[in-house]
């Protein structure tokens, strides 16, 4: 019937193209073997006991306070953290977008702001929270003279994480706010609307769905973090750490299967809101480019107050960063401030080389395959039409709702037994290979998401073109799509690895002694105390990612399509 | 495979289905579309948006397939074809150069993935830059061109293939005018020289007419017509023809006579009796319409027809009008108005035509 010949004929030209089919099976079978069959193994955990359904496992899990508690712990911590980030984030665009910045100084801070939290581990934050307001903090004991002080709790996590996030919500918000058109709000003015006015009824309107799909966005990190609630929750646990704590402290994996459902559950509900209805409404509110550049606000009253108020917190961030190195120089946090190496010298005593030689090794092997991965699932989503696309696309995109511990759970429950506990695959368990699986799908969806949508700028028809010439899926691939598209390439590379090397929360419970990773020394330093030493890791670690960071850059600057461009004018 | 013998191209009771995004209904891009393109030709598909001419196009390239039919290049059936393996080239609307490459780079990449030796790529390289007028430009980043300059490198691209059939999808339709008229020359004698079959999509009627062998209008992806430009223009066989190459004015007639003989038409329009040439062959007895062009009629104080001027503007090098004669208001564009009277608006005044150059249609 009608439409079923050209149907047949998609078919016949598709299957010509081997490589192409034989890619898009490879993906597949591993999207399903290390995204969706962890997670279903969860599930069938729960639900199962002793080969029947049952409600069992669920009524223990529910029936436990510590695991009520930690839900309601989660979602107050994620509620107080979205709400503030989204806010604090707005405020930054906002005062990048509109307000005229007076000083270089200024704008460099901004900047620092916005690429610290993505080049430095997670619970970076939490250290130095911890170095400067803890017990022995600098400002709570030495300049305030506290000697009670306690930061752990919601309160410290909250601060840590609002900190963390606030500038994923600051880039997406300031994306937003230079897509609205100017003459939109030059409009209302010249109609007689106060400042105050317009942005009440014509920005902020026009944000909404943004501003929303910032607020879920940071919820689901903020629910996800396994690092920083660790660190510095103290009694105050969440679900990400009840979690771990039930597979480490109480061995019971099935219970922690169960709670990693709920946990699942939610990050993924959330992901669909955001991703299928509030991503579309931001798309079709703001779909105007920017015109004409924007008049930015001079007014003492509005740019006083937002400038200071960022500086602020754009100061704080900065010290906190600064802190985490001058902990590694001090003798004795808290009572002894000369200057030593003793700390890194200990620290390459013990196991320091073999955790960043480890570190390193498998992040340098897991980047290159995830820049590439996500850049071929990028390629056959946007230009491709196949059955699957679909499924790959959702798999790939879900991997970011998926909280690491869960992921990691996911995996012991099943490969540690092999698949479907028949024993098969059971040899990766354990390994380097399963870190390195397990670094590629954490990095996934980011790679893929950049790799998309700078796919989708260039034009279908430069494609069309190469493949009417002569060459096929592979040869358009490695000679016209992967050239155009080589910046978002090699900073998919380099956040790949600045991920795996900064992961703790999937990893601290897949490693094998044989593996010594820096984040889980970092960890284990600061649970016991040792905070120059849990320092020195992380002066090291933040040392390599801005490394790679810069490196990158350097060779974008060099060698990225934007000079080429510049060049040429 | 591609070879450098120049194909027809056949197409065989093609259709193309989609489905509309919003009712989730099927519908016909392209319906029934029959074509025989003889080797060496320049067929254009002209329609306006939406009659399924780039769909056709496509369908030739190899882009999209069709939902019935055979699509035929040279002797080879060609449906199961991918886009790489068709003895076609085309060129693209936004021209779609390599932006990561240079000229020469951009116009050798079809050669390089054939594999040929690095010589024999550099002469066929420099020879086709010689013909499209590109020569001394290899090195130039394809963003440091110009439109046409680009479109000179999409062409020469698409030529240096030897491809059977040469596509073309709009090609210049992102150019400025003054362009557009030099480009359409340059593809034109470059086709000519060449001796290559041409199929060329555009929505421009001038463009079409100036370039083509032969013209397929389309419309609601059925074809409307096929002949060459000037059978098009003076001959339209239908209203929607008519209308769309060129202004047209309907004017309801009633047959009243045929010659058979003579091959002619004695019809009644508004009371008056015209002879005018029967070539879609009405009977007698029946309605048809009386087609005359803006340029084809003038005011008079005598004529067929007696109407109020409800129009007259200066145009720069025509005098253009409407005269309204009972329910209808006919289009004139008189293009010698200096030894003529200029009407003015709410002035009375006749149609006056050549029988010669007006037509009928039912």
């Amino acid at each position: 019937m009608a439409g079923s010949q050209s149907a047949k004929l998609e078919r016949q030209k598709f299957f010509s193209d081997p490589i192409m089919v034989s890619t898009i099976v490879v993906l597949i079978v591993f999207l399903l073997l290390f995204i969706l069959y962890p997670l279903f193994m969860l599930l069938i955990d729960s639900i199962m006991v002793d080969g029947k359904v049952s409600m069992e496992v669920f009524s223990r899990v529910l029936s436990m306070e510590r695991f009520r508690t930690a839900f309601k712990n989660t979602l107050v911590l994620g509620f107080l953290v979205g709400i503030a980030s989204t806010a604090i984030g707005l405020l930054f665009a906002y005062v990048e977008v509109y307000v005229k910045l007076r000083s270089v100084i200024l704008e460099k801070l901004f900047n620092v702001v916005s690429t610290l939290p993505v080049v430095s581990p997670p619970f970076v934050l939490s250290l130095s929270m911890i170095m400067l307001f803890g017990r022995s903090g600098i400002i709570t004991r030495s300049i305030l003279h506290i000697y009670d002080s306690n930061i752990y709790g919601l309160k410290g996590i909250a601060i840590v994480q609002i900190l963390t996030f606030f500038p994923v919500c600051y880039m997406m918000l300031k994306g937003l706010l230079k897509n609205i058109d100017p003459s939109l709000e030059e409009a209302t003015r010249d109609m007689g609307a106060t400042r105050w006015q317009v942005f009440s009824t014509v920005t902020f309107p026009l944000m909404l769905p943004g501003l929303g799909n910032a607020f879920l966005v940071t919820f689901i990190e903020s629910v996800a973090d396994f690092a920083n609630p660790m660190m510095i929750g103290g009694s105050y646990d969440t679900l990400a750490t009840t979690i771990y704590l039930q597979v480490t402290g109480a061995f019971d994996s099935t219970g922690a299967a169960a709670m990693s459902v709920v946990l699942l559950s939610l990050t993924v509900i959330l992901f669909l809101i955001q991703k299928y209805y509030l991503e579309k409404r931001t798309a079709a509110t703001l779909t105007g480019k920017a015109t004409r550049g924007r008049m930015p606000i001079e007014d003492r009253s509005v740019r006083v107050p937002l400038t200071v108020f960022c500086s602020i917190v754009a100061v704080f961030v900065t010290l906190m960063y600064i802190m985490v190195p001058f902990g590694a120089l001090f003798k004795l946090w808290g009572r002894d401030y000369s200057l030593t190496l003793k700390w890194f010298q200990y620290m390459m005593k013990t196991s320091g080389l073999e955790a960043f030689q480890d570190s390193f090794v498998l992040s340098f092997i897991a980047a290159p395959v995830t820049a590439l991965l996500s850049m071929i699932i990028s390629y056959l989503v946007v230009k491709k039409k196949f059955r699957g696309k679909g499924f790959i696309e959702f798999v790939s995109m879900l991997a970011m709702a998926v909280p690491g511990t869960v992921l990691g759970i996911g995996y012991i429950r099943g490969y540690a037994n092999g698949l479907f506990r028949t024993g098969a695959l059971q040899q990766i368990y354990g390994t380097g290979l399963i870190l390195i699986i397990v670094f590629v799908v954490r990095s996934l969806p980011t790679g893929t998401r950049s790799g998309i949508s700078a796919l989708r700028q260039i034009d279908k028809s430069i494609e069309e073109s190469a493949y009417d010439m002569g060459a096929n899926s592979a040869e358009v691939f490695t000679t016209v799509t992967l050239p155009l598209i080589k910046d978002s390439f090699l900073s998919g590379l380099v956040t790949a690895f600045v991920r795996s090397i900064t992961a703790i929360s999937a990893v601290i419970l897949l490693v094998t002694p044989d593996f010594l990773m820096i984040t889980c020394q970092i960890n284990e330093q600061a649970e016991k105390g040792n905070y120059g030493v849990a320092c020195a890791y992380a002066t090291v670690l933040i040392m390599i990612t801005y490394t790679a960071v810069a490196v990158m850059n350097l060779i974008i600057k060099h060698f990225g399509t934007s000079r080429t461009v510049k060049e040429e004018d | 495979m591609k070879t450098s013998e120049k194909k027809g191209v056949l197409l065989e009771h093609i259709s193309k289905i989609y489905i509309d995004p919003k009712t989730k209904k099927q519908f016909y891009a392209v319906k029934d579309m029959n074509l025989n393109i003889e080797p060496g030709t320049f067929v254009t598909l002209l329609g306006p948006s939406g009659c399924g001419k780039t769909t056709t196009l496509r369908m030739v390239a190899g882009f999209e397939s069709p939902d019935e039919g055979q699509i035929y290049i040279g002797t080879e059936a060609v449906n199961e074809l991918t886009p790489n393996k068709r003895d076609t080239a085309m060129v693209f609307q936004s021209y779609a150069l390599l932006p990561h490459y240079n000229v020469f780079d951009n116009v050798a990449y079809g050669l390089k993935l054939r594999k040929l030796p690095k010589e024999e790529i550099h002469e066929k390289v420099i020879n086709i830059l010689k013909l499209v007028e590109m020569e001394g430009m290899e090195s130039r980043m394809t963003n440091q061109l110009s439109g046409g300059q680009q479109q000179r490198v999409a062409l020469a691209r698409a030529l240096v293939l030897e491809p059977g059939v040469l596509l073309f999808d709009e090609p210049l339709s992102n150019l400025d005018a003054k362009l557009r008229v030099t480009m359409r020359t340059e593809i034109r004698r470059i086709q000519q020289k060449v001796g290559i079959t041409a199929i060329y999509v555009t929505h421009d009627q001038s463009e079409a007419m100036s370039i083509s062998d032969q013209i397929i209008i389309m419309s609601k992806g059925k074809m409307e017509q096929i002949g060459s430009p000037r059978e098009i223009y003076y001959h339209p066989a239908s209203k929607f023809v008519a209308d769309f190459i060129g202004e047209a004015n309907f004017i309801p007639a009633k047959v009243e006579a045929v010659d058979d003989v003579f091959g002619t038409a004695d019809i009644d329009v508004f009371g008056e009796k015209i002879t005018v040439k029967n070539h879609i062959n009405v009977d007698a007895g029946e309605d048809a319409f009386l087609v005359i062009r803006p340029e084809n009629a003038r005011l008079s104080d005598k004529g067929i027809l007696k109407g109020t001027v409800s129009l007259s503007t200066f145009m720069g090098s025509y005098q253009y009008y409407r005269l309204r004669v009972g329910d209808l208001e006919i289009q004139l564009s008189d293009y010698n108005p200096v030894n003529r009277k200029i009407y003015e608006v709410s002035e009375e005044a006749y149609l006056d035509f050549d029988p010669k150059a007006v037509y009928i249609l039912k």
